[in-house]
């Protein structure tokens, strides 16, 4: 910190804190630096930045105070929910108020006869799905993250997870939104019923990073527990079998609870780690989640063994137990712990792309990674095209580290290229708002711009996050030309 | 499964006529926008009647019709907004698909555009999703005639604010649909229906039990102290499902088709009708308000006629955690949207501002602020 931003920061310190003071007991102000560690970034760790301050409110008329306060100074906020981010969509900005939502942890209503929970945004996932089970009732999204991440996180990001090809996203199970403005305004969003008047403003603030107001609570759908569910894992002996496979499943007129693949690294480190039975020697494992009625999931179980069958797997797995079947999914979802055995680091992708092109990208991906010499390792849930490329670095070589970043971007470009989005659940944050270039043109970029205007005149929510600038983007899109390597010359927008 | 790209069909366009077409759209819009003069956006006009009364020079999409690209195993279709909807359907029919929320027609004219402009949605909506839950993507047209595209072909995608689905019910006040991208779904492989004798409070808590367990519900019709439970999925599955809810079986396959398109006895054409969007198990409306109703959706969408002062309906809907919309389909113009919040209107004001400056798409339709 230079001595100039030094003295500004003591001196929006000195005019916060007072006002704060007003209505936020002391307890729940954080200054100290070695506390506001502890705050300085999310998963994605690469990033960091120390805020002014952290402020962890417990009531909504406490962020509402919050937001007056910050928008009377000009100070920016950012909201951080358990902070399991993979963007750095959290991370705080230098200079600005991390508003930390964790004392919103309440469940306050589940109302059985119409099939919704109402909570606080700081609720963890799995928890609004333990609390309704008793009821047979479950909440569907499900991120690998969900027993840390916050609902409240959910929304911001909308998270996805395995179930989400069957069940939708996050955007797809919450009715309703309160919402507090920059201006400290309450707002509710939709409704208790299944529509509500005026304009879908619950779709926009679902994704909106945190960039749009500050949800302080959350009305979620719940669904009833299927009433059978069964597993299965099959080995292929080639990536374009394994493609293929999945095509064939959703042609086949099949949507699966989930359907999620591995590609023969993946396999071998996850089977290391949790001894589940994977078959190491195969080029990529699918897993196959059924559920439904008893008989009906029989039924498609029967068309999935015949489908997988005929395109040469080479062993298949069904689990006749729910331990067995916890036993693969609990596999699966230690995943990326398994990878991190592997390397000191990994940058964890998030494109997706249309199913049909899986083969080919998973191909042209093991290509650049040979380019790059660098190891890329896949775990993804291909049923809906979402692929998690894993890039197995060490970061404190720093040639090595700038390969990573630049594969990365590569990996993108590719998803971009065949028909894709360069986010598929993990959201922009910070970490990929320079890919937003390649993604979006400049008029459409001035359109979000816009539309951030209208809940945000003065910049103060998360800025810098996920939609870049049209200075930034000029500024990336000059760097890629000048190794001359432009990307997408066919596509209009460039 | 066959690969279907570009189908062809009489009136739909090749690439390049599309390409023109959009961008003589667009100018449409840049100049009325240079000029400030309203626009009044249309499809076939099968649902004209939808909205308050619009005046402006007519910018037609009836033209730009094709299906840009479908791919059964991909589960998404993308065509342009003047495609009729009937060929739609007819094409995802062929592949043994369908539109998840079933959206009801009202006209042979319907067109794609319009049906995701007015965002309504048919009998499965409850149990599969409404009109926005299957919006992918969008290619559009802002009030400053600029061509924007937002969302895309693919499942998951969180790049951006989720504007695709903002224009889903915006009415085109936001912006004109150009082409959308929409997810699709396998037609079940079985339906049936079955009829059962309750009051309207039985019927409740009939619904609330049903809806938690893991039925294949994909509709429900309460009218004359008549439940009409639709179940969709596979044979066995519905079978099993069938002998839980009991009940006779309904001979017609009819009764679903005019439940979506208004034609059931219930409805009349000429009349005006309040529909009440509440949570499934909100109490009754009293007789005070109507003594007659058509239910559906498991109790979240109830049809009435009543003579009752409007104010009271809206408050009455509001207070029981919903809202009020007044539809006369014998006339256009006639629709009254239930009021937003002091809270809510200067914030939906500006979003319509930050894509339509001059405010001329469509002014009005929705309410006069915007």
């Amino acid at each position: 910190m230079t001595l100039n931003t030094a003295t500004q920061h003591d001196n929006l310190l000195n005019s916060l804190l007072p006002q704060l003071g007003q209505l936020i007991p002391a307890q729940f102000i954080i200054t100290e630096v070695e506390q506001l560690h502890a705050y300085e970034c999310d998963a994605f760790t690469t990033m960091r930045q120390l805020p002014l301050l952290t402020v962890l409110p417990e009531t909504i008329e406490q962020v509402q105070h919050v937001m007056r306060c910050c928008n009377h100074l000009n100070i920016p906020v950012v909201a951080r929910g358990a902070g399991t981010g993979l963007t750095a969509g959290s991370m705080p900005v230098e200079n600005g108020v991390l508003l930390g939502m964790s004392k919103f942890n309440q469940i306050h209503d589940i109302d059985l006869n119409n099939r919704t929970a109402l909570i606080d945004p700081g609720v963890r996932n799995q928890s609004v799905s333990d609390a309704v089970a008793p009821h047979n009732l479950y909440f569907a999204p499900d991120p690998s993250s969900q027993l840390a991440c916050s609902v409240g996180g959910n929304v911001a990001e909308n998270a996805g997870g395995v179930h989400c090809l069957k069940y939708g996203l996050t955007v797809h199970n919450i009715l309703e939104l309160e919402l507090v403005t920059i201006e400290g305004e309450l707002i509710t969003l939709g409704s208790a019923a299944l529509d509500a008047a005026g304009y879908d403003l619950t779709a926009i603030m679902t994704g909106s990073e945190g960039l749009l107001g500050i949800i302080v609570k959350i009305r979620v759908k719940l669904l009833p527990i299927p009433a059978s569910t069964r597993v299965m894992l099959a080995a292929f002996a080639t990536i374009e079998d394994a493609g293929h496979a999945i095509a064939a499943v959703i042609g086949a007129g099949i949507i699966p609870a989930g359907l999620e693949m591995i590609d023969q690294t993946g396999i071998r480190a996850i089977e290391e780690l949790m001894h589940a039975g994977y078959p190491v020697d195969a080029a990529a494992v699918i897993i196959c989640e059924l559920d439904g009625s008893a008989a009906e999931v029989e039924d498609e179980l029967n068309n999935v063994i015949s489908i997988f069958t005929g395109l040469n797997a080479t062993d298949i797995q069904i689990a006749n137990s729910a331990e067995e079947s916890k036993r693969i999914w609990a596999a699966r979802k230690a995943a990326f712990p398994a990878l991190a055995r592997l390397a000191p680091d990994n940058y964890i992708m998030d494109g997706t792309i249309p199913r049909r092109a899986l083969a080919q990208v998973w191909k042209q991906i093991n290509q650049l990674a040979d380019q790059y010499q660098l190891q890329v390792v896949n775990v993804f849930h291909a049923g809906d095209g979402n692929m998690h490329p894993s890039i197995l670095f060490d970061s404190s070589d720093d040639d090595q580290h700038q390969r990573a970043f630049e594969l990365g971007t590569r990996i993108l470009e590719l998803c971009i290229e065949v028909g894709g989005t360069i986010s598929g659940e993990h959201g922009i944050g910070l970490e990929k708002i320079n890919q937003m270039c390649l993604q979006f043109s400049p008029i459409e970029l001035q359109q979000f711009h816009a539309l951030k205007q209208a809940f945000d005149a003065k910049q103060l929510l998360n800025p810098g996050k996920q939609i870049p600038t049209l200075a930034r983007c000029a500024e990336f899109n000059a760097m890629h030309v000048h190794h001359g390597e432009m990307p997408f010359p066919h596509l209009e927008r460039f | 499964m066959q690969a279907v790209a570009e189908q062809v069909f009489p009136g739909a366009l090749t690439q390049d006529q599309a390409r023109d077409q959009a961008q003589s759209l667009a100018n449409q819009v840049e100049q009325a926008f240079v000029n400030q003069q309203p626009l009044v956006i249309c499809g076939g006009g099968s649902k004209r009647f939808y909205g308050r009364p619009l005046e402006g020079e007519t910018l037609s999409l009836s033209d730009y019709q094709g299906i840009v690209s479908y791919e059964p195993s991909e589960l998404v279709i993308t065509a342009r907004a003047g495609t009729p909807l009937q060929v739609i359907e007819t094409v995802l029919a062929e592949q043994g698909q369908m539109l998840g929320f079933e959206p009801p027609h009202y006209a042979d004219n319907a067109t794609l555009g319009g049906t995701i402009a007015c965002g309504l949605s048919g009998p499965r909506r409850p149990y599969s999703g409404a009109a926005r839950d299957f919006v992918l993507g969008v290619t559009m047209i802002n009030g400053k005639g600029e061509i924007l595209r937002f969302g895309g072909q693919v499942m998951k995608n969180v790049a951006g604010y989720d504007v695709s689905r903002l224009m889903s019910g915006a009415q085109g006040t936001l912006g004109v649909l150009l082409e959308i991208s929409l997810k699709v779904i396998p037609m079940p492989a079985h339906e049936e229906t079955r009829v059962l004798s309750c009051s309207q409070q039985q019927m409740q808590t009939l619904l609330c039990d049903l809806g938690r367990q893991p039925l294949p519900i994909s509709a429900t019709l309460f009218h004359n102290d008549q439940l009409y439970i639709r179940l969709s999925g596979a044979t066995a599955g519905v079978h099993s499902a069938a002998q839980i809810i009991g009940g006779e079986r309904l001979s017609t396959d009819q009764f679903w088709l005019q439940a979506k398109e208004q034609q059931h006895p219930f409805f009349h054409p000429a009349q005006p009708c309040w529909r009440l969007s509440l949570p499934p198990a909100a109490a009754a409306v009293p007789d005070a308000l109507a003594r007659h109703q058509l239910i559906e959706w498991g109790g979240a969408q109830r049809w009435l006629y009543s003579e009752a002062d409007p104010c009271q309906i809206i408050q009455w809907a509001e207070a029981n955690g919903g809202h009020a919309t007044a539809v006369d389909r014998s006339e256009p113009g006639h629709t009254l949207f239930h009021p937003l919040s002091n809270a809510l209107l200067p914030l939906t004001q500006r979003i319509k501002q930050s894509f339509d400056p001059a405010g001329i798409l469509n002014p009005g339709r929705l309410y006069t602020e915007l």
